[in-house]
């Protein structure tokens, strides 16, 4: 941990050099590596460290980017703009589901089942929906207006994932100091001690869905203007969900740093694994890497990588009596 | 006045009365012991009592209060906590019980610090809760309901897997809380230990109390020993 912390800030205090030092490749892989990042730690909040496993936070995604997107392109609102409004309403679709899953006392399985079938729902409305582009997609026209959240050089693309990653990183580290983060890791630990020490696990678990749906209908706006195409399928699909969680259970559901770790390793991995198997025309074997890395990780390194990495670390630093 | 007072209370599950018409008070200050026969129904009067279960009738009254619809949680805030037999300890648990009484992280941090410490646990304070012992782990949950600065505990077997050594230390311990202040309701089945707790027992079989008296007059009632005493008590517990 001592030397882990520094290590980290030190690392993310030299990110914003790198766009200047490295090649448009890189730029890409770094953008999407802090996109995801900021996801999965969307999803930390909740999923994490209130240990409610969504597995349709691709709904808030999708709502938040079909909202700004629509905004933008119909009503020529800006996506600076748009994409609070996009969260806000991923954010009262997150309460409902929350409020239905917690008021009935859905847990572990159920929750999953629930959530997935939320998600599946907006996908399928989407896909019907011919006014928003149906199934064949809502595409936004490049205009290349930074007011519209739309850039040439892809380097802004790179800052705006970096800002997004780093405020919702400090948003959990914040929070995971407080009484809010010290009582959603006690309704995932033990939910019923928790009500009887005075919890109102209810109201705590809500307020975890309203905060990661919120944050993630944000990131949809970011989607929806960095790909200029949206897709029911994809946005509102249960893969997006899967890299999402993914993310933050490979690198360390409930930690900080978790969800950014995991980022670093997986983006990057699925990148090449869709560069590589897509070009010798293996699409989709990229999700059976995955399959066979989250194996892997369940069975090695069931809390993720980042307690690992800090034990390793904290092994090697002195001593302090 | 009584500080926790309920009437009639009743919870049935399917056809079998696991609290049927339950009359209990218990007065400020003082320790009662609830005992009976496994599945005469004390469990389900603590979640009864801890808001964990809705009773199909009755009423419970704490500080004048009626506690009927209300969550745990609340009931909690109220002054009223609770232990449970099977815990699983997780890191910062004492903090949780000290957040409800004081928001501010690092004064709630400090409160469970000096409860752990009143546990006996102060030197374990920074290790595991998952490497304590079986007797640690009972007073970290003891710890962690104190945290919550109660005005009445219910101490659900705390005693139980404990050895002779442990139970004396823990019991010795109890005492100490109640004399802080605390007013305790006990389900035990440790004669030794709810006898020399108590100043009265309240006996429950088939979700009814049967008796009711100081320990010395439980102790030789016969419905008593008839309906969960019998032969072990004479062998636990020696003539006081």
């Amino acid at each position: 941990m001592r030397w882990l912390w520094p290590a980290a800030v030190l690392l993310l205090a030299a990110l914003p050099l790198f766009p200047s030092l490295f090649g448009s490749y890189a730029v890409t892989l770094f953008t999407l590596i802090f996109f995801y990042g900021f996801l999965g730690q969307a999803w930390n909040i909740v999923g994490g460290f209130a240990g409610q496993l969504s597995a349709g936070h691709a709904a808030f995604l999708g709502i938040g980017a079909y909202t700004a997107a629509l905004l933008s392109v119909e009503k020529g609102i800006t996506p600076w703009v748009g994409m609070f409004v996009g969260g806000a309403l991923a954010a009262a679709l997150g309460t409902l589901i929350g409020f239905l899953g917690f008021r009935f006392g859905l847990r572990g399985f159920y929750f999953v089942l629930l959530t997935v079938a939320f998600a599946e729902i907006c996908r399928i409305i989407a896909s019907n929906t011919d006014t928003i582009g149906g199934a064949v997609g809502y595409y936004i026209t490049f205009t290349g207006d930074p007011r519209q959240f739309q850039f040439q050089d892809a380097r802004a693309y790179y800052y705006v994932a970096l800002a997004l990653m780093l405020a919702a990183t400090g948003v959990v580290a914040w929070l995971a100091r407080r009484r809010f983060g010290v009582y959603l890791i006690a309704i995932r630990e033990d939910e019923s001690a928790s009500e009887a020490l005075g919890v109102d696990t209810f109201r705590y678990k809500l307020l975890a869905m309203m905060l990661s749906s919120f944050l993630t209908g944000v990131g949809g706006a970011f989607y929806a203007f960095y790909l200029f195409s949206l897709q029911p399928g994809s946005v509102f699909g249960i893969p997006l969900s899967v890299e999402i969680i993914m993310r933050a259970i490979v690198g360390g559901a409930g930690t900080v740093l978790g969800p950014i770790l995991g980022s670093f390793i997986l983006s990057p991995l699925a990148e090449l694994a869709r560069l590589y198997f897509a070009q010798s025309g293996w699409h989709g074997a990229h999700l059976v890497a995955y399959g066979l890395l989250l194996i892997a990780v369940v069975l090695f390194l069931p809390e993720g990588a980042y307690p690992r990495l800090a034990r390793l670390f904290r092994r090697r630093a002195p001593q302090t009596p | 006045m009584n500080l926790l007072e309920t009437r009639g209370l009743s919870k049935h599950f399917g056809g079998v009365h696991a609290v049927a018409g339950l009359d209990l008070t218990l007065a400020e200050g003082e320790v009662v012991g609830l005992i009976g026969p496994n599945g005469a129904g004390k469990t389900t009067a603590f979640n009864l009592l801890s808001g964990f279960l809705a009773p199909d009738a009755g009423e419970i009254r704490f500080r004048g209060r009626s506690l009927l619809g209300l969550k745990p949680h609340t009931i909690c805030r109220l002054g009223l906590a609770r232990t449970f037999q099977i815990v699983r300890p997780f890191p910062r648990l004492s903090v949780v019980g000290a957040l409800g009484r004081h928001p501010a992280a690092a004064r709630a941090r400090e409160l469970a610090r000096a409860v752990v410490e009143r546990v006996g646990l102060g030197a374990k304070a920074a290790q595991p809760a998952a490497g304590l012992t079986l007797a640690e782990r009972k007073r970290l949950e003891l710890a962690r309901a104190l945290a919550t600065e109660p005005a009445l505990l219910l101490l659900d077997e705390v005693m139980a897997g404990l050895n002779p050594t442990e139970i004396a230390t823990l019991v010795a311990l109890i005492g100490d809380i109640h004399r802080g202040g605390v007013s305790i309701l006990l389900i035990e089945h440790n004669m030794r230990a709810v006898m020399a707790l108590s100043h009265r027992i309240v006996v429950l079989n088939f979700g009814e109390q049967v008796a009711e008296g100081p320990p010395d007059a439980i102790a030789n009632h016969p419905r008593v020993i008839e309906a969960y005493l019998g032969e072990e008590y004479v062998h636990t517990a020696p003539s006081r």
